[in-house]
């Protein structure tokens, strides 16, 4: 199938297709003051007119005088909440009399029980980097993640052309954006990848197909009578501008030349102390990340002790309680935190994976409420390693 | 993440505060593992924590942790009543591969409960003694009532022609052993000239002398093991807390040689 031209009409349409399949379509919405992923039926439920205006420490939306449906930058969350959920329950124990009977039941838990496969509409390239990375990191190891198997198992991927980057964005430098798959860094695979367009020759998406279901699901809309035109050479240079403007509008840059090296060589620099001064190891960064990927275990019991549920919830490598051992804690001071963070993100994380754990979206800056700025502070460990 | 139900079919006190739990599965075979590798174990309703296996892995018999009563779930581990059905997960991580000391000199460097995951490799060492040429146990306690397996380090000494020395921090009345730092006995052990393997289980200061010691006494660094600790939740490299820069310790580890280890041990929380 061709690169094809749907009017709103027909992302209608498309949308409608895969409820029609079976999926549960999440797209952005605006919740709470921020883009967010939520249940898409309508075109009406997605952002519609708003942007938004990032920096370090703050995030608002404000409304738009264009009707464009994704003219905004990274949302709170990436797609990840959808596959690795921040608290679920993994298996469940019914002891018949009290946890020293040995009658003890142990159930698995089906994760998916109940829960309809995802259509995921509107990953940005940098979100569809992320999931890439997410794969990698839970499902191409010794042992994968089950949970997130069956989860990421069947879903149907619609990104979009980021064409509003933020003040805080930096995906170009990490080759992750801003058209879905563009450059070095790595992407999950997507169905569909549309870039929204407005210009004389109106409102409307250029439909790349990057899957046999995609391909199938829009000859599904061509044999159903929907306006889906092959795209014109017209449509082709007005997307490719809107991937220019955007790559012209990066807000920042973080040079990855040698980071791993850099990062590796600074575990003493003085870097560390500054940033220590004024992080408040809130963990917030490790929230919003879509690439993290720490989690905790608790057993939470009813009141006879008789039912025991296992639930992993995320967990940060700012907590102290994160590297304890009989005895403390490893990384007792917010500077090692700090430096561990940022040293798995963007160094370790290549000699564990063969990838940067990092694709410039910029959410952990935006969402610090001290404003510290990673790019910045690899800037300053850099010109700190060059006076050195 | 779905643990297997074992029964406790015995515990057995080792000292005033260390008991090893002897666990048969509830269904199934025995756990097969290599010396060194260590299950994530747990009390249903309290939590799970890794524990280093020390029994034989050569052995058909009970699993064997030996547990320190230090925390709420090594404690309700030492205190499971015969009968009590625990989950095991595992066995998980690295093992010390002694068997790449045959033909050759093996130092054992242990502290504390140190002596637990290795002796695995003890047993290991003497089913098949004559392949190895001298081989050494050095093993720190803090007083000669912490001393474990006094069987074990008598029989090891006595039918396997294994040099043992203890050496504790403080003594007490009665004892007329060494006082000082396993350290201390580095310097002093013998070895060959080549083939010489070292394997060493200790707090991580005592491992960093312990390592330092022996490549002094010529010991190739990638020949002188080590078994890290580091928090694990998941003990199968998913849920980061065990990491140590690029190294996931439960699977990268726990065992690892001292040349991959010595830039990373020698900062501080890293």
């Amino acid at each position: 199938m061709d690169t094809r031209i749907l009017t709103t009409d027909g992302l209608q349409a498309l949308v409608d297709a895969l409820h029609a399949r079976g999926f549960e379509v999440m797209g952005p919405v605006v919740r709470d003051g921020a883009i967010a992923f939520g249940r898409v039926r309508a075109l009406t439920d997605l952002p519609a007119g708003w942007g938004d205006e990032q920096e370090p420490g703050r995030y608002r939306l404000h409304r738009r005088d264009d009707p464009l449906l994704f003219a905004f930058a990274a949302g709170v969350q990436s797609a990840k909440p959808l596959f690795f959920p921040a608290q679920e329950v993994l298996w469940r124990v019914r002891a018949g009399d009290g946890e020293a009977s040995p009658t003890v039941e142990l159930t698995p838990v089906a994760v998916t029980a109940g829960e309809a496969p995802v259509a995921v509409l509107g990953v940005r390239s940098c979100d569809l980097a992320a999931i890439g990375i997410q794969d990698t990191v839970l499902l191409r190891r010794t042992y994968g993640d089950a949970a997130y198997a069956l989860r990421r198992e069947g879903t149907f991927v619609v990104a979009v052309t980021c064409s509003h980057p933020a003040d805080t964005c930096f995906c170009v430098s990490m080759g992750t954006g801003p058209r879905p798959g563009a450059g070095p860094g790595p992407a999950a695979p997507y169905d569909l990848a549309m870039t929204e367009v407005s210009d004389e020759l109106g409102h409307r998406f250029v439909v790349e197909v990057g899957s046999d279901r995609g391909a199938d699901l829009l000859a599904e809309l061509v044999a159903r009578g929907v306006d889906a035109a092959e795209a014109r050479p017209a449509d082709r240079v007005a997307a490719d501008r809107v991937v220019a403007e955007a790559t012209a509008r990066m807000g920042r840059r973080l040079d990855t030349d040698g980071l791993k090296e850099l990062l590796y060589a600074a575990a003493e620099s003085p870097v560390w102390d500054e940033v220590a001064s004024r992080c408040l190891a809130c963990g917030n960064c490790t929230q919003v990340c879509p690439t993290c990927f720490c989690t905790d275990v608790r057993d939470v019991t009813d009141l006879t002790g008789g039912l025991v549920e296992r639930e992993r919830v995320w967990d940060s490598c700012f907590d102290a309680e994160y590297s304890y051992i009989h005895g403390g804690s490893v990384r007792a001071s917010t500077r090692s935190r700090y430096r561990q963070w940022l040293t798995h993100k963007l160094a370790a994380w290549e000699d564990q994976f063969g990838m940067s754990g990092c694709v410039g979206c910029g959410r952990c800056i935006t969402w610090c409420p001290a404003a510290i700025d990673l790019t910045a502070e690899v800037a300053a460990l850099r010109d700190e390693g060059g006076r050195a | 993440m779905v643990p297997r139900r074992f029964r406790v079919a015995s515990t057995r006190r080792d000292n005033h505060d260390t008991l090893t739990v002897q666990l048969e599965p509830c269904e199934g075979g025995p756990l097969a593992f290599a010396a060194g590798q260590f299950t994530m174990l747990q009390v249903f309703g309290v939590g799970e924590v890794p524990i280093s296996i020390s029994g034989d892995p050569r052995g058909s018999g009970p699993l064997q942790h030996t547990i320190r009563d230090v925390g709420s779930v090594s404690h309700a581990l030492a205190f499971a009543a015969p009968g009590q059905v625990l989950g095991v997960r595992g066995p998980y991580g690295t093992g010390w591969e002694v068997a790449d000391g045959k033909g050759g000199d093996v130092v054992l460097v242990a502290g504390g409960i140190g002596l637990a995951p290795l002796r695995p490799a003890l047993l290991e060492i003497c089913a098949e003694r004559d392949d190895y040429e001298r081989v050494s146990l050095l093993y720190g306690a803090r007083t000669p009532s912490d001393v474990l397996f006094a069987d074990d380090l008598r029989s090891w000494a006595e039918d396997h022609r294994i040099t043992v020395e203890v050496i504790v921090d403080r003594g007490e009345a009665g004892w007329t052993g060494r006082i000082g730092l396993v350290t201390q006995l580095i310097g002093k052990v013998a070895f060959g000239a080549d083939q010489r393997l070292a394997l060493v289980c200790g707090p991580e200061v005592m491992m960093r002398h312990s390592a330092v010691a022996l490549v002094a006494r010529g010991v190739e660094p990638q020949r002188v093991r080590l078994s890290m600790e580091r928090n694990m939740k998941c003990g199968v490299g998913l849920c980061g807390h065990c990491q140590l820069r690029e190294l996931f310790l439960c699977l990268d580890g726990p065992v690892l040689p001292f040349d991959r280890l010595e830039p990373l041990m020698s900062r501080a929380e890293l």
